[in-house]
């Protein structure tokens, strides 16, 4: 199973649709990076609508994913988490801070546009 | 108390087949959103406990009926190496695979009541329940 990433213009666009196992939340960090690389995208939004849970691992995966994709150049913005996830993930103990998120996709492109100063 | 449904834990996909039949089983018991959740993710992280640590194991559900509460006992079996010292696995934070450490300290936090027994080189038996809150 692989996860779509969609290219406008300078960011890559991913809305994750499918439930994810350890596999496919790899493969998909080695995806964008890829793209990330091939495109040349300064920015990339990675929409959390549809997700019903992130477990420790998922969390990590994303986590990483956004600092890698720091180290190379792109600002990653994580959307769309929803009220039980984030509920879910403090119980768990998991954090993720420094990760920036906003509320909706829209949300999350208007942020990218501020952090890269476009 | 119904009959036991367990998923059995030997590929990284039966993750994901225990976490959606455990929130089958949580929305059956008539769970909220947040709760589901909380019991799905609690599912997930004792399943990859089972896949990561132990050659093979098993995920149980069971609703569990006391005096007037009802709710949904998880049962995460294994026989595996065990686990030599369970406080110190229960700390925020440890980690033997480099993962973020959540694991069991953050199972116990989503759930209601949590009970862990583990013999070196006999296997690991958790077991993690929730209550449903009552709205009245």
């Amino acid at each position: 199973m692989r996860i779509p990433i969609l290219k406008l213009h300078d960011y890559l666009l991913i809305s994750i649709q499918t439930e994810m196992d350890d596999n496919t939340a790899i493969q998909f960090q080695e995806d964008l990076l890829d793209k990330i690389h091939q495109t040349g995208a300064t920015g990339v939004v990675i929409d959390l609508t549809s997700v019903e849970i992130i477990d420790s691992f998922i969390a990590k995966v994303l986590g990483d994913v956004v600092t890698m994709s720091d180290l190379m150049g792109a600002k990653v913005v994580l959307t769309g988490i929803q009220p039980a996830v984030a509920v879910t993930l403090i119980d768990l103990g998991v954090h993720l801070k420094d990760v920036p998120t906003a509320l909706d996709l829209e949300q999350g492109l208007i942020k990218l546009h501020q952090e890269l100063g476009e | 108390m119904d009959l036991q449904s367990c998923v059995t834990i030997e590929k990284e996909w039966d993750i994901v087949q225990a976490r959606q039949l455990g929130r089958d089983k949580a929305r059956q018991v008539g769970f909220g959103t947040v709760d589901q959740a909380r019991l799905t993710t609690a599912i997930s992280e004792l399943a990859r406990n089972i896949y990561l640590y132990a050659d093979s194991g098993k995920v149980c559900f069971e609703i569990s009926e006391e005096d007037d509460q009802k709710g949904l006992t998880v049962i995460a079996l294994d026989t595996g190496p065990g686990i030599k010292n369970i406080s110190q696995v229960m700390e925020d934070g440890y980690s033997t695979t480099g993962g973020l450490g959540a694991g069991l300290p953050g199972v116990k936090r989503l759930v209601d009541q949590f009970d862990i027994r583990s013999e070196e080189g006999r296997g690991t038996e958790v077991k993690a329940r929730k209550w449903l809150r009552n709205t009245n």
